[in-house]
């Protein structure tokens, strides 16, 4: 997915988040993540059966018990999509967490220092962004072995290079600051001015693009899976669960239910992000007049 | 040198670099599998009799300093070597090389389908902001930015081929339908090109599902930079100008508003192009499409590591040549983007 990080970069507005969500849809992409939040905490008493436990007629069709039905080895479906929001959610935050610290920190030092810093760790970007993000992690993933943590390496490292492209641009222009010029002559060293005196000051625009990507790690990791390159079986999750209405192509709810899951998950997400960044956003808060010629 | 000739060498000296940046991401991570190499290739036994672990090591180069096995494996990749696949036994360059205008073919034809319907449905949402059909817009095409394409893709399958037959299922032709003799590798201008229009006709019915679920995500992409762009524009004033001196909507928002709208689109074509050939990989299975996308998936889930990395270096090497002919188009519609 891309981002508008030109417009992300030109608004350094600080900004509140309650504010920031005025829209109604930032509020019905909250509402959705806090009800997905919900599930996947409380899966182990609201599943109606146990994830693992093969107990039904194979490939049922939605009935009475088994609202979702069952899939090919005779596990509920709706019980595995809500125990797969427990692998999902976190994991999708825990991607998008450790590609801001590391993508922010190696974008900050970049414009911070400039010059032949700034020239290596920008190539190094500009070379990781030159692949699809899902088929380089396909790569990696594939490379270090099927596994979620390995999946999880993947995704980090194909997801860090927009964050280290928007703290450069920003750093470059908030270090020029007087008050980060004054901590420099009064003696504070490059890497504490740039933690004190810098950072502090470009971190919203950093956090919004977070959330803008939270929905395409979400998508990312179930991709991964769908490869076989993420969760292992029999652990419930969505992706993989997605991968096997691939061999069962009338037995639809197999990949509907797991798939839908993924779909509001996703958008959610996106609502939320798109909200907090028009709201940070000049050109789209400025309402353009006269529509219709 | 004058501005646009500087402009495409340094293009093209930048696309260069990049390139070289995706081998030596390819070369690391196959030095980084974890898991001996050497006792995957000889077997228990044998890794297990030092003098012949240091034979292997020794022939296949494995003993020499890294940038040594650097070049090697440049010199390699510039002979079409890619290595074997573990599962077929066939070289990789080779399985490539087939599959490649399948994907191709397919990827041009989601994209071309993308660009029409994206722009034209970015352009009506902006020209009714605010209206129902603007929301109505705004929220198909952020159901195609967040749609799973692997999942979609399983649907249409099941509802327009298994259920309604409205549409041929998979591959690329009809059984029993002979191929058109190869020019081009794409089915579809090789037979029009022959002048066989049945096979033509088949070659195209089988195209429509896979491209469609394909150029949905770029389609909400395509909406999404469309309309932005296109409402920054019509904000400005020649546009009220050219509208106050009384020149029909028509001329002013194809001469003018499309115009002045267009760089930011063909921009994010280039990153559309991307997403979708990502979604080839995780679509082409579902669909039997043979190409680079079911070869990746089978490579994947069979774990069989030399096709991956070739999958991967051919994608990568596709999507910088794809942005540097957008940057190529960018700085002949835009003469700002050649000095800056």
């Amino acid at each position: 997915m891309t981002v508008d990080t030109q417009a992300l970069v030109a608004s350094r507005r600080s900004f509140r988040v309650p504010a920031a969500l005025r829209s109604p849809l930032g509020y019905v992409g909250v509402g959705i993540v806090l009800i997905w939040a919900f599930i996947a905490v409380a899966a182990p008493w609201l599943a109606p059966f146990d994830p693992l436990a093969d107990d039904f007629p194979r490939l049922q069709p939605p009935d009475a018990t088994n609202l979702m039905g069952t899939d090919a080895i005779g596990r509920d479906v709706l019980s595995r999509v809500m125990f797969g929001a427990r692998t999902s959610m976190p994991l999708a935050f825990l991607i998008v967490a450790s590609s801001m610290v590391i993508g922010s920190t190696i974008g900050a030092i970049a414009g911070y220092f400039g010059k032949a810093v700034d020239e290596i760790l920008m190539r190094i970007t500009d070379v990781v962004f030159a692949f699809p993000s899902i088929i380089l992690a396909m790569v990696i993933a594939a490379a270090l072995g099927p596994s979620l943590t390995n999946a999880f390496i993947a995704l980090v490292f194909v997801s860090w290079p927009s964050y280290a492209r928007v703290a450069r641009s920003l750093v470059i222009v908030a270090r020029k600051n007087d008050y980060v010029v004054a901590g420099r002559l009064l003696g504070a060293g490059p890497l504490t001015s740039l933690r004190r005196d810098v950072m502090p000051n470009v971190t919203s625009p950093l956090l919004v693009l977070g959330s803008l990507n939270v929905g395409t790690a979400v998508l990312e990791l179930a991709g991964l899976s769908f490869l076989g390159l993420g969760a292992i079986p029999p652990l419930p999750d969505w992706g993989a669960a997605v991968s096997e209405g691939v061999h069962h192509f009338s037995s639809w709810w197999i990949s509907l239910y797991p798939g839908l899951a993924i779909l509001t998950v996703v958008v959610a997400f996106n609502l939320i992000g798109d909200s907090l960044r028009d709201s940070l956003d000049p050109s789209t808060a400025k309402q353009v007049k006269g529509g219709r010629l | 040198m004058p501005p646009l000739a500087r402009y495409v060498s340094l293009r093209l000296f930048m696309a260069v670099i990049l390139a070289f940046g995706v081998t030596l991401i390819t070369f690391a991570l196959a030095n980084l599998v974890p898991g001996d190499p050497v006792q995957a290739a000889l077997g228990e036994q044998a890794s297990n009799n030092p003098a012949i672990v240091e034979q292997f090591r020794e022939d296949m180069g494995l003993d020499q300093p890294l940038p040594v096995q650097y070049v090697t494996y440049m010199t390699n990749l510039f002979q079409g070597d890619l290595g074997v696949s573990t599962q077929t036994k066939t070289p990789v360059a080779e399985e490539l090389a087939s599959a490649f205008p399948a994907t191709a073919e397919l990827a041009i034809a989601a994209i071309l389908v993308a660009i029409v319907i994206g722009v034209a449905l970015g352009l009506w949402a902006a020209l009714r902001r605010g209206r129902a059909i603007d929301h109505l817009i705004r929220v198909v095409s952020l159901v195609g930015i967040s749609v799973p394409t692997f999942w979609l893709a399983i649907l249409v399958y099941f509802f327009f081929y298994s259920q309604l037959r409205l549409l041929p299922g998979s591959g690329r032709l009809s059984p029993l339908t002979i191929p058109p003799p190869n020019v081009t590798g794409f089915y579809t201008v090789d037979s029009a090109f022959a002048g066989q229009w049945t096979t033509f006709g088949d070659a195209a019915l089988h195209l429509v599902m896979p491209a469609s679920v394909l150029a949905l995500g770029a389609i909400g992409l395509l909406t999404r930079f469309s309309r932005s762009s296109v409402l920054e524009v019509l904000n400005l004033e020649y546009i009220k100008a050219a509208s106050a001196k009384g020149l029909p909507a028509r001329t002013v928002i194809l001469k003018y508003v499309l115009r002045g709208a267009s760089v930011p689109i063909i921009a994010v074509t280039g990153i559309a192009f991307g997403s979708l050939l990502a979604g080839a990989v995780l679509t082409e299975q579902v669909f039997a499409w043979h190409g680079i996308g079911e070869l990746a998936y089978n490579a994947a889930t069979r774990l069989d590591l030399p096709v991956v990395m070739g999958v991967g270096l051919l994608v990568g090497i596709t999507y910088i040549c794809v942005n540097l002919i957008v940057d190529l188009i960018y700085g002949v519609v835009d003469p700002r983007a050649r000095v800056s």
